[in-house]
């Protein structure tokens, strides 16, 4: 899931001290779940707005709402025309939603109450770790299905680096080396010979360095089109 | 000849190599330089530039190895795949070659994290190890990393770096043999203290039979005080440190003089390991020792080749 983490509270009463009608718009899908941006921190957050406001004496009237998901019209298209009657939305969703928010709203300023973080899973309550970087070009049936693009620090092909210590980074002590972790995983599982392979240089094309992506399943997309094509 | 450096010469001369570390200033003195180059003149085969050392701002490689090279010294630029991607890599290269040099060591780089600019976004776009399969390709078949043909010659002795104390230990004897598989022509170790572990690296490396197709040369550096004892033992990630050594230093009366002696004893046993066929020198900021150490080394005097 992706993983979010709330702004400091400084930094959102500076995006929105300066407006009157404030929308926290909360999305109860991933940012939910890591408590970050789901319905509940949503009316936490317009809470503790309100407070500050009545302190600085800014009249300021903050609402909250949160709908189940930020990524999809079909879930804020009920809701748009509430969105639209505030001066400005300080968007508890991911960076997606903020995005996708902003253009569906027009003239009206979306904001990020959140810092969405990175594509993680939860090994225990209230922990969240990185595993994943969305590159585009997976490698994980070379790696022991642990990722070094992500969890390397160098992003290393051909790692561990002269800086493992005891199995940690040397970026920290709290943070495995994961060419460690692939090195133990292959043994355990009698690949470790593969390792021996020199792994050519990566194509980044397919990750962030290639410019924005975009995925279209035409028969999807656009069934009649593909049809046509079929039939032609 | 793959390169044609003095340091290539050198080694494969049968001569066993001495080579040091010249520290770039943070700034834009050519007479750091150009000191640091004079006193080690004549106590080894080629220096070594380092590249952004743990990731501080300085003088580049490029540019210190150009004063050397004007100096009539060997220069080693060293480069690191954290500051640069292939284009910038490749483009460097070039530029190295068109003004003289001969010998460039490739490392992954310590991260931007420990540096003087730690919010920095890290490069690494190639591994170390493409890094020397790039280089090999550039020298041997004349081709970029896209296939594409280089034009001129791209003369290159090409070094790498393994850490036989970075953990897992029976992996470091693999990771090299990838770096020679790759077209290392040389290996500097990262310092070696711990000689038993070495010997036992040493011996694992005899057995796969790559000394024979790298020259190996293991890292020294000199220690200069306590405090920096134990900060290498405590704080560097990859350097080990043995107690002993550190309390050696806490007894001393001078402990520079121990240092030194130290160091002394530890070349000497390293030029008994079958298969090393040099020391690095990494003075780090004590770069007017090394001939002291090389002289009573009894390394003198450097092959004139």
């Amino acid at each position: 899931m992706i993983v979010g983490k709330q702004k400091p509270f400084e930094e959102i009463w500076d995006m929105i001290k300066n407006f009157k009608k404030v929308l926290v718009f909360g999305c109860n899908t991933c940012v939910a779940i890591c408590h970050a941006g789901g319905g509940k921190e949503a009316e936490i957050l317009a809470s503790m707005l309100r407070i500050k406001a009545s302190q600085e004496g800014a009249e300021i009237e903050v609402m909250h709402a949160a709908i189940e998901r930020h990524c999809e019209p079909e879930f804020f298209e009920p809701v748009i025309d509430e969105v639209r009657a505030s001066d400005v939305v300080l968007s508890l969703a991911c960076g997606v939603g903020v995005n996708f928010l902003s253009e569906r709203v027009g003239d009206i300023p979306v904001y990020p109450g959140i810092n969405t973080e990175f594509y993680g899973a939860v090994p225990k309550a209230g922990v969240f770790t990185e595993l994943c970087a969305g590159c585009g070009n997976c490698i994980l049936h070379l790696t022991g299905g642990i990722c070094p693009i992500v969890r390397c620090a160098k992003s290393l092909m051909n790692g561990p680096c002269g800086g493992t210590n005891n199995g940690k980074c040397e970026i920290g002590q709290d943070v495995d080396c994961a060419w460690y972790l692939i090195l133990e995983r292959m043994k355990k599982l009698g690949t470790l010979e593969k390792l021996s392979e020199i792994k050519p240089v990566r194509d980044w094309s397919t990750g962030m360095y290639g410019g924005p992506r975009r995925i279209v399943l035409e028969h999807i997309a656009d069934p009649e089109a593909q049809a046509e094509k079929k039939d032609s | 000849m793959k390169g044609g450096s003095n340091l290539e010469k050198v080694l494969e001369g049968g001569h066993f190599a001495v080579t040091a570390e010249v520290g770039p200033p943070k700034g834009t003195s050519t007479s750091v330089i150009q000191k640091k180059g004079d006193l080690l003149k004549s106590y080894c085969d080629a220096m070594n530039v380092t590249d952004n050392q743990t990731a501080i701002v300085r003088m580049s490689s490029l540019s210190g190895c150009v004063i050397l090279k004007e100096m009539g010294l060997d220069p080693v630029m060293q480069m690191v795949v954290r500051d640069r991607n292939r284009i910038a890599i490749q483009s460097d290269i070039l530029g190295a070659i068109a003004l003289g040099i001969r010998n460039v060591l490739c490392l992954s780089g310590d991260s931007q994290k420990f540096g003087n600019h730690p919010t920095a976004k890290g490069v690494f776009d190639i591994d170390s190890i493409q890094l020397v399969q790039t280089l090999k390709a550039m020298r041997d078949e004349k081709k970029f990393l896209c296939g594409e043909a280089i034009s001129g010659e791209v003369p290159l002795f090409i070094g790498a770096v393994e850490n036989p104390f970075a953990d897992p230990f029976e992996y470091r004897v693999t990771r090299l043999a990838k770096k020679v598989k790759a077209g290392a022509d040389f290996i500097q170790t990262q310092a070696v203290f711990d000689v038993g572990k070495f010997t036992r690296w040493m011996e694992m490396v005899r057995d796969q039979g790559l000394d024979k197709q790298v020259h190996i040369l293991a890292g020294v550096i000199p220690i200069k005080s306590v405090g920096m004892a134990r900060y290498m033992r405590d704080n560097v990630s990859g350097v080990s440190v043995p107690d002993e050594i550190v309390s050696r230093l806490e007894d001393a009366k001078n402990v520079k003089e121990e240092g030194v002696k130290i160091t002394l004893e530890i070349i000497e046993q390293l030029e008994e390991i079958d298969g090393i066929h040099g020391i690095h020198i990494m003075a780090v900021a004590w770069e007017d020792i090394v001939p002291n150490i090389v002289e009573r080394a009894s390394l003198l005097p450097r092959p004139i080749l």
